[in-house]
């Protein structure tokens, strides 16, 4: 394969490089005291012109299956989807920042980073190598521990940077481990080799490997019990990068699962379903009964993507097509859910400092009427109430578990699910039952504006599209196997 | 007979339409909230002209579903956007057509605030309503079933009384945990048989065991939905909490989503563990139907009291419907529209002398008679026909559920009959605390006389209750082929019980 087919392969990735290295020129050289808001700008428009570049070259990528670099980075239908899906969520998280509110985030180094990060996630989504998928990860979270620090004189954010790093290291060093038993027991790192290698006798090493590989990828989607580290860091990282952390890697990182899991031991579905269902019970209970308590949305909202978690594992836990389709539905609605809840509270504003109890929410109906309705219509579609678009996540990740035989776990979902309805419901009580004490700010910046719009047309007119949807990603997933 | 264009879409959707109609409307506060008001009334108002051909243009000769309409929505999966209505659905649909703009009426001048937010609140629970009773497909059931919540919360939590906030979590939660258990018996019938199309459903045969388990997980549901004993507890708070045209919606439509869903899916998709369960279901009815009297006798609360007595008369209705033979669910059927009627006039009542009082204790009343005549004459005639005089719609629903349950178990007659009693007792005496009597309290004296408003809404729900309970072949003749055709699909080793 010559060089311009590679490129026009990875076409994505090469776009994002490119753009990052330029972003440090740009910030290194333009950075004089004066023309610091032109720069910022020029920033700005930089990241948010690579993602949409990058999104539309997913476009021309090839159809089928392409495999690259000796076998470390592949792409097919499903990747392609993913990698939508995360350029997607990377531009609505840099685009609700642009609004010159970022509480001091909105920096050259800030987009930057974000860039190197999804970077690290295109290539996670398309690792076909254990090698290639630490890589990625790696790439993808030293990015993300800096800017969860970001804010330098607050205590917080600097505590909540270092509590990710440690229990990111952590968890990092449980993957390579498992990552090392797998290559000593299979004989490679390849994706392929490994899951040639389970047609054999599956070796309890093998075994092993994969659980401590699981363990460290459940720990970057914050699945409990590996999720300790979720609420402090999304408290404390500044809202716009907790924003971030809710819409984006979460995508990437279910992705890998999915690619470890269906290709790599596909032929011990039995050994790693069992994990995932284990992991699945446990965060749907530990995010529904976790939220009951939080008296800050960010907390609030960490519990609940634990929660959500829970019911995507629930869907891959069944091991089927349709599981993975399922769980590629509820990832699509949880960014856009993610999207138009934190454009919401990123425009929360008292005396130009941002509010983060749950109870600054309450009258918002009568003073802020289009945030209220649209935090009302998210917080119900989070809540997996019908017609909205998170009743058919949950509808397909429960009917794929029920395919596969795993029936108490759908009931254990659909309760769980009605124990959080009513920390969403606390929220839209707040916001429509009460008044309000102290009135918050009037306003609303375009960008949050124009994001909220946009998840909210999706979240209450994905009802009319969900049969294509469901076909596009049929499609693509099929490829996938 | 079946017409050209999709009426039952149109019908089920023009009230949405309306919300963003309503969304649009500008102006100052009272401008605004004049013009949401009328806005509200029209649309609702024409869908009830349009439902109006429903009934024209039913064939009541004609078995399975008329106005029927499919198209593709989840391709290859099964699910279709799937409307039709039957004998039995199409009666549900007029009630709920029926009783919006009334119920819009009646919260004519006792809603202040947010007007606007109020009528797309009502607007939104018509949709979700009427979409419900025309779903041919489980899905599209499921998420009109759900969506009714939203709506039903907001009005509820936000234009309740001072405990609304407890009564709509109460309402929400309750309703909800019911219903995903019904979630997940779909998800199991979905996968058992491919489809989620409630005529195919209704054909398949799911295994007995399979049975026993799905039909639980509905009961659940709709247990909670009609309400029955002892999961009737949201009830008497939500009602008393809810405005007064929120307690007409609740009590005329929504307890009926229960036992539609009952008549739609336990019975003819289940019916092994239908006859198993009829007996549990009958005890449970009977319970409620003497317990929650007597409960209704020692209410200080007039929407209390009403609230309690609808789940007894709503337990007349799984009396009759599990009595599996014509009388007792054509009686479920006749009880459940008049009921609806019924139950949305006596929330008024209440709710006129609330608009004038702002209370609902009963020793705050007493000798309303003087003061409001023609009030005091319609609460007679509505209260006498929740008592189940003949003559009125009562009679007919309750008499027939009676045959039907004698023919199926004697006992269960004979105890629901106590019950009848008992609704005597309760009723008459609160009429007599309320409208009789001396009027000792200056302020009975003063009270303003029925306005011209209240009269039009008492009217056609008077005008309607005195016909079903003269001529209820109405009705019947609708309901009648719905009801055999039902009743063959169950099967025949149930009606040879019989």
């Amino acid at each position: 394969m010559n060089l311009v087919q590679t490129f026009s392969v990875a076409l994505p990735e090469f776009i994002l490089v490119a753009v990052a290295l330029s972003l440090v020129l740009v910030a290194a050289f333009a950075n004089s005291s004066e023309s610091e808001a032109s720069t910022l700008k020029l920033v700005r428009s930089l990241s948010l012109g690579g993602y949409g570049l990058a999104f539309l070259s997913l476009f021309m990528l090839p159809a089928g299956q392409v495999v690259l670099f000796n076998g470390l980075f592949a792409i097919d239908g499903f990747a392609i989807y993913m990698k939508g899906l995360v350029l997607l969520g990377a531009f609505f998280a840099s685009w609700l920042v642009s609004d010159g509110w970022g509480e001091g985030v909105d920096r050259a180094e800030f987009h930057l980073l974000v860039l190197m990060a999804v970077l690290g996630m295109l290539l996670m989504i398309s690792a076909h190598d254990l090698i290639a998928l630490y890589m990625g990860l790696e790439l993808q979270s030293l990015p993300l521990y800096v800017i969860a620090a970001m804010r330098t004189n607050s205590l917080k954010s600097s505590e909540a940077g270092l509590k990710y790093f440690l229990l990111g290291a952590l968890s990092s060093g449980m993957l390579l481990y498992g990552a090392s038993l797998v290559y000593g027991f299979a004989g490679s790192t390849a994706y392929a080799d490994i899951a040639t290698s389970l047609n054999d006798d599956v070796s309890v090493g093998l075994t092993v490997g994969m659980v401590f590989l699981l363990s460290g990828l459940a720990f970057k989607i914050s699945a409990a019990p590996f999720h300790m580290w979720t609420p402090d860091v999304y408290e404390g990282a500044p809202t716009p990068v907790t924003a971030l952390f809710a819409i984006v890697p979460k995508v990437a990182a279910m992705t890998l699962i999915m690619n470890v899991t269906y290709f790599a031991f596909s032929g011990i579905s039995d050994q790693w379903s069992q994990i995932l269902i284990a992991l699945s019970v446990a965060s749907m209970i530990v995010g529904a009964t976790g939220a009951i308590m939080q008296q800050n949305i960010k907390r609030m909202l960490a519990y609940s993507s634990i929660a959500h978690m829970g019911y995507a594992l629930a869907g891959l836990a069944a091991g089927s097509l349709e599981g993975a389709a399922g769980v590629v539905i509820y990832m699509t609605t949880y960014v856009f859910m993610g999207a138009g809840a934190f454009s919401i509270i990123m425009s929360l504003r008292r005396d130009d400092a941002p509010v983060e109890r749950i109870s600054d929410l309450s009258g918002l109906s009568s003073t802020h009427p289009l945030l209220a309705a649209g935090m009302m219509v998210v917080m119900f579609s989070m809540a997996g109430i019908p017609p909205l678009a998170g009743f058919f996540g949950k509808w397909y990740v429960f009917l794929a578990a029920v395919n596969a035989g795993l029936v108490p776990l759908a009931i254990i979902g659909v309760l769980t699910s009605v124990v959080g309805a009513f920390y969403y419901l606390r929220i839209i009580k707040l916001m429509y039952f009460e008044d309000a004490d102290a009135p918050l700010d009037e306003g609303m910046s375009r960008q949050n504006r124009l994001v909220l719009v946009a998840s909210l047309a999706f979240i209450i007119l994905f009802v009319l599209g969900i049969g294509q949807l469901a076909g596009v990603v049929g499609t693509n997933i099929e490829a996938f196997f | 007979m079946n017409s050209s264009w999709p009426l039952l879409s149109v019908i089920t959707f023009l009230p949405l339409s309306g919300v963003l109609f309503l969304m649009l409307v500008r102006g100052t506060e009272a401008n605004v909230a004049t013009n949401a008001k009328l806005v509200a009334l029209w649309v609702s108002g024409f869908t009830f002209f349009l439902s109006l051909f429903l009934y024209v243009g039913f064939d009541s000769d004609f078995v399975g579903y008329q106005f029927e309409e499919q198209v593709e929505w989840i391709s290859g999966a099964g699910i279709s956007y799937h409307l039709g209505i039957d004998g039995i659905s199409m009666p549900f649909i007029l009630l709920s057509t029926f009783l919006v703009p009334l119920s819009i009426l009646a919260s004519w001048g006792s809603i202040t605030h947010r007007v606007r937010d109020y009528m797309m609140a009502f607007l939104v629970l018509e949709t979700m309503m009427v979409g419900m009773f025309a779903s041919l497909d489980m899905l599209m059931f499921y998420l009109f079933f759900e969506g009714v919540l939203i709506p039903m919360f907001l009005i509820i939590g936000i234009w309740g009384g001072t405990e609304r906030v407890y009564a709509a979590f109460k309402f929400f939660l309750y309703t909800l945990l019911g219903s995903v258990l019904m979630l997940v018996c779909m998800l199991v019938m979905y996968q058992q048989s491919g489809t989620t199309d409630i005529p195919e459903l209704a054909a398949f045969d799911f295994a007995p065991t399979l049975q026993f388990w799905l039909f639980l997980g509905f009961f659940a549901s709709f247990a909670v939905k009609v309400p029955m004993w002892p999961v009737h507890t949201w009830l008497p708070d939500a009602h008393v909490q809810a405005p007064t045209a929120g307690s007409m919606i609740l009590a005329g439509v929504l307890l009926k989503m229960g036992g539609y869903g009952f008549l739609r899916f336990s019975l003819p998709m289940f019916p092994d563990a239908s006859d198993l369960f009829a007996p549990m279901i009958f005890a449970l009815s009977v319970v409620a139907v003497i317990y929650t009297s007597l409960v209704a006798l020692a209410q200080s609360d007039m929407k209390k009291l009403i609230a309690y007595s609808s789940v007894a008369h709503m337990g007349f209705v799984t009396i009759g419907i599990f009595s599996m033979n014509e009388q007792g669910i054509a009686g479920a059927m006749f009880q459940m529209i008049s009921h609806g009627l019924v139950s949305a006039a006596l929330f008024f009542c209440v709710g006129v002398v609330y608009d004038r009082l702002h209370t609902r204790e009963i020793s705050a009343y007493g000798g309303v008679v003087d003061a409001m005549p023609r009030y005091a004459a319609f609460f007679m005639f509505i209260m006498l026909a929740s008592v189940g005089l003949p003559g009125t719609s009562g009679f007919v629903g309750e008499m027939l559920v009676l045959v039907g349950a004698w023919n199926r178990a004697n006992w269960v007659a004979v105890l629901a009959a106590i019950g009848l009693i008992l609704g005597a007792c309760y009723m008459l005496w609160l009429y007599r605390r309320v409208v009789f009597g001396r009027a000792e309290k200056p302020e009975i004296l003063e009270l303003e006389a029925l306005s011209s408003r209240e009269f039009l809404i008492f009217v056609p729900l008077t005008v309607f209750v005195l016909w079903f309970g003269v001529y209820p072949s109405t009705l019947l003749d609708i309901m009648e082929l719905a009801v055999s055709d039902l009743l063959g699909q169950i099967g025949p080793q149930q009606t040879a019980l019989r």
